[in-house]
């Protein structure tokens, strides 16, 4: 009797002492995410990286000069001339008020941090939040080892660090913690029937709306798991409290963001949040019934119901359909289409088919972003499923849909990793709690000790079990009795002996080869820090503004782009224009401050066919659309002398084909000899012409006496050739990035007579004109 | 008040063209070329007239080695006469290359030829759009509109009086007598917009070698020749091209004019009212406009915003004004109008006008957002081109701009508010009332 005072004391300072090792635990998880995501900053500098964090940074900018309601109506006037982009109302603004609070916050500390610093800085203060997150959620879905485990994974998955080192910030930095997050919220919700946390959860989904368009993953996957929940017989009014206010509330507030507006009960996007809507609440209606009626009664009821019901619902369905289906597009965003069918966009939409994130990822890439967790992820399902709960059918759920997604776009692959790494957690402990168990019982000399630990760790277990069936049994009872089938009835209780049968089976394995698959986690587990680690530092630090490369000399840096930028800023004025492809517009805002003609928001297809078919005539043509627009100054990203191969040339066949997709007299096989892009010299003639050839080589045979690309491996095709619309003005060191000024009309129009003969050839022809004559 | 409009012409400067002065785009120094002195006598009259409305003139012979048109990258002359048909290359740094510099950069150019102009000349004409004939020695010849003198020549002497009907080029004043003309027709390019026919041919003329046999029908031929032709490049610099030096010679400008088949006989002849009233145009003492003053405001305000929003009431207005010599006249015209631009008007407006200059509209702003010109494209024959474009944003109304309540809306209203009510209600009476 004594003894068991004894241990109860010893369980609660043991459970203090593991709550306090877990927040320390958690604490250094949020570190190392943070600290592993500084690499970028110190490799090269603290600067933000690529295109679409420059606008964010732009907007940042704003945001705290000008405030909130500016913010808001900001019609910006410098990119997509003349045509304007209203800002507040495109753009999901999660992100650039999350910084701009922080950057308020700091100052009203008198922390006097620069708005560029503190952009540098989110992505990483959020990877650390959005690991702790994870730890939430796995705890709500499997227990404490298995949230620990998962978020320490996710603190250095591969997939989410090149998304969110510091510099890199973009949307996905904040939208994943606030992903994780939502479902933290959705399942603890589930798991507690807590009307409180389900109005947290349509706040942290209002974040992630405000955040990301991958908000649609959300707003899909929870109706699909609570309708997976009713086809398995899983409905509870937790259920019920879970996912109802969820689509009221959620979709009220998502209304709310002006990019998302009437989208949110208008796309098909949304669609299915609603059906369900519906469903849960006939499904509920019925158990209702069933509640109050005899089963007599009940039966006949459900045959007037399902009868009554089933027009009801053919007919809104019907209704819905005619309605969908008269948009062209079905009511669905071309995104989303090519989420749905992957072949869409190559199909239809070259400029989403452009974009090479958005293009399906190869075997690779994997191993890369997540490097061995892919491995780990069926072992995390077959846990998820001893025992199978709301929670870990929703993990299951989560990962075979984000499976899908990243199959189709590179880019979702890091709404993967959060579920991978979750999975992997709950894999990985519950591995090493059978193996560490099986050692324990084993090992002869703590058999005593281990005795108590195994049975405390079991009656931990229990005690977690219990918490969970005594959660579920203040609302099971009613449930109970409104289950159909006594069957079903039974299988909770019957279920929890076969349980702890399997348990104690499994934890009796043998002693070395425990000892054995524990090392080799350990070793696995090793391997994937050590490819993490790697991966942050030399994979995606690189900011993508600056350029290295090692060759024998020793490190080359190549910062053309700011160079470019920089003269741009300098040397043109406030008001002239610049045109260059979309890739570089909102590093243009951004960094020269000039009014680009489009840019990385590819909102207007035609605005940028038209760029695409300027590129792609001839140069006087080429001349006359730019000079339609007012543009000043055209800007070309040039590889060649360096080998750079993320240039115009190599992009410019999309040029072709979203110019051509609006203006047909451009056509793709003009540009290919035998269907083959080349620029040698047996490129088509068309090729030779277009404006884009002849200001990427313009002057290039300068500079080795050949010509020979180095991206392409080859001589190009025509080597000498005068520009007569376009003059150059600028070209960066390295050649990376050319700059050229359109020559304004000529100042006369000469005559048609041929120029500078001289007194004898006018003899000539004057003699030769009298032979002409002699015949008469 | 002078400092506040010498701050508008500093304004105005890229928008005029950059050579002339503001206050006064007439030229003031002149270089003449000559083959020898003797033209300077022989063509007195017409030098004597420039050099009394002004000008600064200065001779050279156009082999002159130390001639230059350009010292430390400034040009030391406002204008160019070339009356030296014959030169082959000139002296000093000038070469036809210089020359269409000096043009290029604003400046103003008379060029003369003759029956033996050389390849230099033609190709100084060709560049600017003037077509010489090609066979050198050909002349204008008219056997119907030639100038009846003493002695029967081979009718290469005419009488034009073919002008261009054009006030702001001739003079308002009619031209009072033929002209004499004696020397090579030139072609112009139909599409070419920059150069007008100033003295066409009569229809019965043609260029052919006087001294030789016609053989085969001559190139140039009729109306479509031109004896004496302007252009007006886009940097608004005028080029005067005639076919004949001696039209600007003393003699022509003294002697009687009898054209054949007409029975008046003028006591003058027309050359030096033409060449003068030319000259004045060509030197930009007339037809030169500028435009000063483009204010743009929302009705009822003073200032100009920095942006519009659509549906905005606007006011435009700006002052033109015409060069006359000496001062800037105010321009009166009843065909300036302005274009709301973006990729394509969106309004078009004419101005009125108060007839002292000043041309004023009003007009509401597109309900389209985006970057928008005010811009004024006046572009009329024998003035200077006008072109004005202003560049001016229109955004979309601010989210406090649209109407808080909608008349249509209330049943919408009435609807959301008793179902709030009504389940308040109902909820009270399923808990409350057993």
């Amino acid at each position: 009797m004594a003894a068991s005072d004894a241990p109860n004391g010893d369980v609660l300072i043991r459970n203090a002492f593991g709550s306090v090792l877990a927040f320390l635990i958690l604490l250094l998880i949020g570190v190392l995410a943070f600290s592993i995501r500084l690499f970028s900053v110190i490799k090269y500098e603290s600067v933000i990286h690529e295109f679409d964090p420059y606008f964010n940074y732009r907007v940042t900018q704003f945001l705290t000069k000008n405030g909130i309601y500016d913010f808001w109506n900001w019609f910006d006037d410098r990119t997509w001339y003349p045509l304007g982009r209203v800002i507040g109302g495109t753009v999901y603004p999660g992100l650039t008020l999350t910084a701009g609070t922080l950057y308020w916050f700091l100052h009203s500390l008198n922390i006097p941090l620069s708005v560029e610093t503190v952009c540098v800085f989110t992505a990483p203060i959020f990877s650390a939040f959005a690991s702790w997150a994870t730890y939430l959620l796995t705890k709500e879905i499997k227990g404490v080892g298995a949230g620990l485990t998962a978020a320490a994974l996710l603190a250095m998955v591969p997939s989410y660090i090149s998304r969110s080192v510091a510099g890199s910030y973009d949307n996905e930095a904040v939208a994943i913690f606030a992903l994780i997050f939502t479902f933290y919220l959705y399942i603890k919700t589930l798991n507690t029937g807590s009307l409180f946390y389900a109005t947290l959860n349509s706040l942290s989904y209002f974040y992630m709306v405000c955040s990301w368009g991958g908000y649609t993953f959300i707003i899909n996957l929870i109706p699909m798991h609570v309708l997976l929940c009713i086809v398995t017989g899983r409905y509870s009014s937790r259920l019920y409290i879970a996912y109802a206010p969820l689509v009221i509330l959620g979709t009220l507030l998502a209304a709310l963001v002006p990019v998302v507006g009437f989208n949110a009960v208008m796309t098909s996007e949304h669609f299915a949040s609603f059906l369900v809507f519906i469903i849960i609440h006939v499904v509920a209606l019925v158990y209702y019934i069933k509640g109050i009626l005899s089963p007599k009664m009940f039966k006949v009821a459900l045959a007037l119901v399902v009868s009554i019901g089933l027009a009801v619902c053919c007919a809104m369905v019907a209704v819905i359909i005619a309605l969908v289906a008269s948009s062209p597009t079905k009511g669905w965003s071309g995104r989303s289409l090519s989420l749905l069918d992957p072949t869409y966009a190559s199909k239809y939409i070259p400029i989403i088919a452009s974009v090479s994130e958005h293009q399906p990822p190869t075997w690779p890439s994997y191993f890369m972003d997540i490097n061995v967790l892919a491995f780990l992820i069926p072992a995390g399902i077959i846990a998820c499923f001893s025992p199978l709960s709301d929670a870990s059918l929703f993990a299951v759920l989560y990962i075979v849909l984000s499976v899908y997604f990243s199959g189709v776009m590179v880019r979702l692959m890091l709404v993967l990793a959060p579920a991978a790494c979750i999975l992997s957690g709950i894999a990985l402990s519950q591995a090493f709690d059978v193996f560490t168990r099986s050692i324990k019982f084993q090992l002869p000399s703590l058999s005593d000790h281990s005795h108590i630990d195994a049975r405390d760790a079991s009656s931990e277990k229990v005690v977690l079990d219990d918490t969970i069936k005594t959660d579920k049994n203040e609302d099971t009872p009613k449930e109970r009795m409104t289950k159909r089938s006594k069957k079903k009835e039974k299988e909770p209780v019957e279920k929890p002996p076969t349980k702890f049968q399997i348990k104690k089976r499994l934890s009796v394995l043998p002693f070395e080869a425990s000892i054995i698959a524990v090392i080799l986690l350990v070793l696995l587990v090793a391997f994937y820090v050590v490819h993490c680690v790697w991966a942050a530092a030399e994979a995606y630090s690189a900011p993508s503004i600056v350029l290295t490369s090692h060759s024998n000399d020793g490190l080359h840096v190549f910062d053309d782009f700011r160079e470019a930028y920089a003269w741009l800023s300098h040397n043109t004025d406030v008001d002239d224009k610049v045109a260059s492809w979309w890739d570089y517009g909102y590093q243009t805002t951004a960094m020269a401050n000039r009014t680009v003609i489009v840019d990385n928001n590819t909102w207007n297809n035609t605005h940028i066919a038209t760029v695409g078919t300027a590129m792609s005539s001839p140069e006087k043509a080429a001349w006359e659309i730019f000079h339609s627009l007012d543009v000043k100054y055209v800007l070309v990203v040039f590889g060649g002398l360096v080998g750079y191969p993320s240039d115009d040339i190599n992009k410019f066949l999309w040029m072709v084909r979203i110019g051509g997709g609006v203006f047909p007299h451009i056509k793709e096989p003009d540009y290919l000899r035998d269907g083959q892009y080349r620029i040698d010299s047996m490129a088509t003639p068309t090729m030779l012409n277009c404006l884009m050839y002849k200001l990427s080589y313009y002057r290039f045979v300068e500079t080795d006496g050949k010509a020979f690309d180095r991206v392409r491996r080859t001589e190009i095709g025509k080597k000498y050739f005068k520009l007569t619309h376009f003059e150059e003005v600028f070209t960066t060191h390295h050649w990376m990035v050319r700059i050229y000024k359109l020559k304004p009309p000529k100042n006369r129009i000469r005559g048609k007579n041929k120029k500078s003969k001289s007194k004898t050839s006018s003899t000539t022809t004057s003699k030769r004109k009298g032979t002409r004559r002699n015949p008469f | 008040m002078s400092k506040k409009l010498i701050v508008l012409f500093l304004g105005l400067v890229p928008l005029l063209c950059t050579c002339f002065s503001p206050d006064t785009p007439s030229d003031r120094r002149v270089l003449v070329l000559l083959d020898d002195f003797a033209i300077k006598s022989s063509h007195s009259i017409f030098f004597n007239n420039l050099k009394s409305r002004g000008f600064d003139l200065d001779f050279k012979l156009a082999d002159d080695p130390t001639i230059s048109l350009q010292r430390y990258g400034q040009y030391l002359y406002d204008a160019l006469i070339l009356f030296s048909p014959t030169i082959e290359r000139f002296g000093g740094s000038i070469d036809a290359a210089a020359i269409l510099d000096f043009v290029d950069s604003g400046h103003d150019l008379i060029v003369a030829a003759n029956g033996n102009a050389s390849d230099l000349i033609r190709e100084i004409a060709t560049e600017c759009g003037v077509d010489f004939d090609e066979d050198s020695s050909a002349l204008v010849i008219d056997h119907s509109g030639y100038a009846v003198s003493a002695t029967e020549g081979d009718h290469t002497l005419i009488a034009s009086d073919d002008f261009i009907k054009s006030d702001v080029i001739l003079g308002s004043e009619k031209i009072k007598a033929p002209v004499l003309f004696q020397g090579i027709g030139h072609s112009l390019n139909p599409s070419n917009s920059l150069v007008l026919k100033v003295l066409s041919a009569s229809p019965s003329a043609y260029s052919a070698n006087p001294k030789s046999k016609l053989t085969s029908p001559p190139s140039l031929t009729g109306t479509s020749m031109s004896l004496v032709s302007v252009v007006q490049a886009r940097n608004n610099a005028r080029i005067l091209i005639s076919g004949s030096l001696s039209m600007f010679s003393n003699r022509f400008f003294r002697s009687d004019v009898q054209k054949a088949g007409s029975p008046t006989k003028h006591d003058k002849s027309g050359n030096e009212q033409f060449v003068t009233e030319l000259s004045k145009w060509v030197f930009h003492e007339r037809g030169h406009l500028k435009a000063v003053n483009v204010k743009h405001h929302k009705v009822g305000e003073v200032d100009e915003p920095a942006i519009y929003r659509i549906n905005d009431d606007l006011e435009y207005s700006v002052e033109i004004y015409e060069w006359s010599g000496k001062t800037w006249e105010p321009y009166v015209a009843n065909d300036v109008q302005v274009q709301f631009y973006m990729m394509s008007p969106y309004v078009l407006k004419t101005l009125s006008t108060d007839n002292k200059g000043y041309y004023f509209t009003a007009f509401k702003v597109p309900d389209v957002y985006g970057v928008f010109q005010f811009k004024v494209e006046y572009e009329r024959l024998g003035y200077t081109s006008l072109s004005l474009s202003k560049q001016i944003p229109v955004r979309p109304f601010r989210h406090n701009e649209y109407e808080r309540f909608i008349p249509a809306a209330y049943p919408y209203y009435g609807a959301a508010f008793s179902m709030m009510a009504g389940f308040f209600i109902f909820t009270a009476v399923h808990l409350y009332h057993k």
